[in-house]
């Protein structure tokens, strides 16, 4: 028996499945999902989605006749419940009650949102978002409603918000930390957004605790805060991070920390026959910088899948990726390329008061990461200039009358 | 439906139909079209989509926006004057036939 089985059919699921059949897997794919959907794209829904201009079938990543012609079978809606290896071979049983032998395992199980436990919180119209069917509850309610509240100022609360204040709603995003996206980004990008949403008519508070919500009946009608204030609110939008799915790992007795699970720059996971990818997975700096890193991004879940297929197929290839990152909040594109972690030096090129510039991150003298709003050309520039080792000397990188790439310096041979 | 027809860098072609507003990139990558990539799944983030847009319907199908221009200079291949990121270009009727050639580098 060769039998693959891949279990969560999201992002990076999908990706081992075609990435095997590329490298001329031959044998049974058995992609295990527990949602109604086959796999689709997550980042439109705090997006285009929201805002009705994309709908399901364009976020679909693939069309039924594809998988089909490749013989990967998408199992939908019936999640994967218990997995084990019974001597040599492998056994997931699934809710409705199906068993899937398998030789070989991809667990590509994504995460999900990290809950708030205060007073209120499971009142109706306290929502989250990291699927369609959150999605659609928060777009069945986004119509009547005037104010939104978001707590947590990360990426996917501000762009709910950017989306709100755009559809004319009166909204607060409430962030606990001393900035914005702080986990992401330097303190010059996250002021730049909070003035920036400011400007933009969205009620931006940093530094503030919120102690309850509040409602009438069993609807939400506001948010309390320390102080207390109550913000008035018909929805409120909770992001304030994600946990990493790991019961299955658990259960196979994986290495784990901080609930995610360890793989090697290969995508192995502490049992050899197993990989792992994705939202769930903590690994090597991809860069080869100290330290191991978690990323949620659709060209992490993406890269470490190949990489994964490539371990399972027996001809390992070692992540070396670039990360890159990027948000669209408003009419502001963030876009971001390399790991800024560990960084003891920035240099702000362009002006953020014209909503375009670049930040760029600086170790030891090297260049390991830009932010860039809406400027595609520096993050590009950057990297393509971090795939390579090359850098850009950080005394002269803020001068806009010149281009990033006549400042290259190639990697020292 | 529009249809759009792609031809691959080997000269293959494939010719799919669209619904109207979705993406060149989209039709191409659900149906599996070699050579188009979308690592960024249409955001414009990644250029790993580009396109040269048949000649025919170049003035048809127009430019590339602010953002797109800018994301092109970052492309792998050659960038030419019909160069586009099929991502971002959404079908129309009036793009029935549109025919485009498939960069050969994309990453
Ligand atoms: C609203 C939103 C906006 C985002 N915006 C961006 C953006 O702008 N840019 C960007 O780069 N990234 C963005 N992301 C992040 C990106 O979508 C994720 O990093 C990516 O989807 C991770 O892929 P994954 O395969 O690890 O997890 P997922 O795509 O979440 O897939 C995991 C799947 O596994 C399923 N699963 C879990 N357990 C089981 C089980 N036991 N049995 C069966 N199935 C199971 C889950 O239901 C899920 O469908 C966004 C995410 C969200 C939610
Ligand atoms: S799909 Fe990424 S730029 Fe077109």
């Amino acid at each position: 028996m060769d039998d693959i089985l891949i279990i969560g059919a999201g992002q990076a699921g999908m990706q081992v499945a075609v990435s095997l059949r590329e490298h001329g897997f031959t044998g049974p794919i058995t992609l295990a999902g527990s949602e109604r959907a086959t796999p689709y794209q997550r980042p439109p829904l705090s997006k285009a989605y929201l805002s009705g201009e994309a709908d399901l079938e364009s976020l679909e990543l693939r069309a039924q006749s594809f998988y089909d012609d490749r013989l990967i079978a998408v199992r939908c809606d019936d999640a994967v419940v218990s997995v084990a290896f019974e001597g040599g071979d492998g056994v997931a049983v699934t809710a409705s009650g199906s068993r899937i032998p398998f030789a070989q395992l991809a667990l590509t199980p994504g995460s999900e949102p990290r809950r708030v436990s205060i007073p209120g919180c499971d009142l109706a119209g306290v929502l989250y978002l990291r699927d369609l069917a959150d999605a659609d509850e928060l777009k069945a309610r986004w119509g009547a409603a005037g104010r939104v509240v978001v707590i947590g100022g990360g990426f996917i609360g501000l762009e709910v918000a950017a989306a709100a204040r755009k559809a004319g709603k009166t909204v607060t995003v409430l962030e606990a930390a001393d900035r914005l996206i702080a986990r992401a980004v330097s303190p010059i990008t996250s002021e730049f957004f909070r003035q920036a949403h400011a400007r933009r008519g969205i009620d931006v508070r940093v530094s503030v605790q919120v102690t309850g919500i509040l409602g009438t009946g069993d609807i939400v009608t506001g948010v309390e805060l320390a102080d207390g204030e109550v913000v008035p609110a018909d929805i409120v939008l909770v992001g304030i991070g994600v946990i990493p799915r790991s019961a299955l790992a658990e259960q196979l007795g994986l290495k784990l920390v901080g609930g995610a699970i360890v793989v090697d720059e290969f995508a192995r996971t502490s049992d050899p026959r197993v990989v792992a990818a994705g939202d769930a997975v903590l690994m090597p700096h991809p860069l080869g910088r100290p330290g191991q890193v978690r990323l949620e991004s659709v060209q992490n879940a993406v890269d470490q899948a190949k990489v994964a297929a490539a371990t399972l197929m027996g001809a390992p290839e070692a992540y070396r990726a670039v990360p890159w990152f990027w948000s669209d909040q408003a009419d502001l594109k963030l876009q971001i390329a390399g790991l800024s972690t560990g960084f003891d030096q920035t240099v702000v090129r362009g002006d953020p008061d014209d909503d375009h510039f670049s930040v760029l991150y600086y170790a030891e003298g090297k260049l390991i990461a830009i932010d860039t709003v809406n400027d595609a050309s520096d993050y590009m520039v950057v990297r393509r200039a971090l795939g390579r080792g090359a850098t850009i000397p950080p005394e002269l990188a803020s001068d806009t009358s010149v281009s990033l790439k006549s400042l290259l310096v190639p990697a020292a041979a | 439906m529009p249809s759009i027809t792609y031809i691959s860098p080997n000269g293959t072609s494939t010719t799919l139909d669209a619904r109207v507003g979705d993406s060149v990139m989209e039709v191409a990558v659900k149906h599996g079209v070699d050579g188009i990539v979308a690592e960024c799944g249409g955001a414009c983030s990644c250029a790993t989509c580009h396109v040269y847009v048949d000649a025919a319907f170049q003035e048809t199908v127009g430019g590339p926006g602010e953002l797109e221009d800018d994301m092109l200079d970052g492309a792998a291949s050659e960038r030419l004057s019909n160069s586009r990121l099929s991502c971002q270009i959404k079908m129309r009727d009036e793009f029935d036939g549109l025919t485009v050639h498939v960069a050969p580098e994309q990453l």
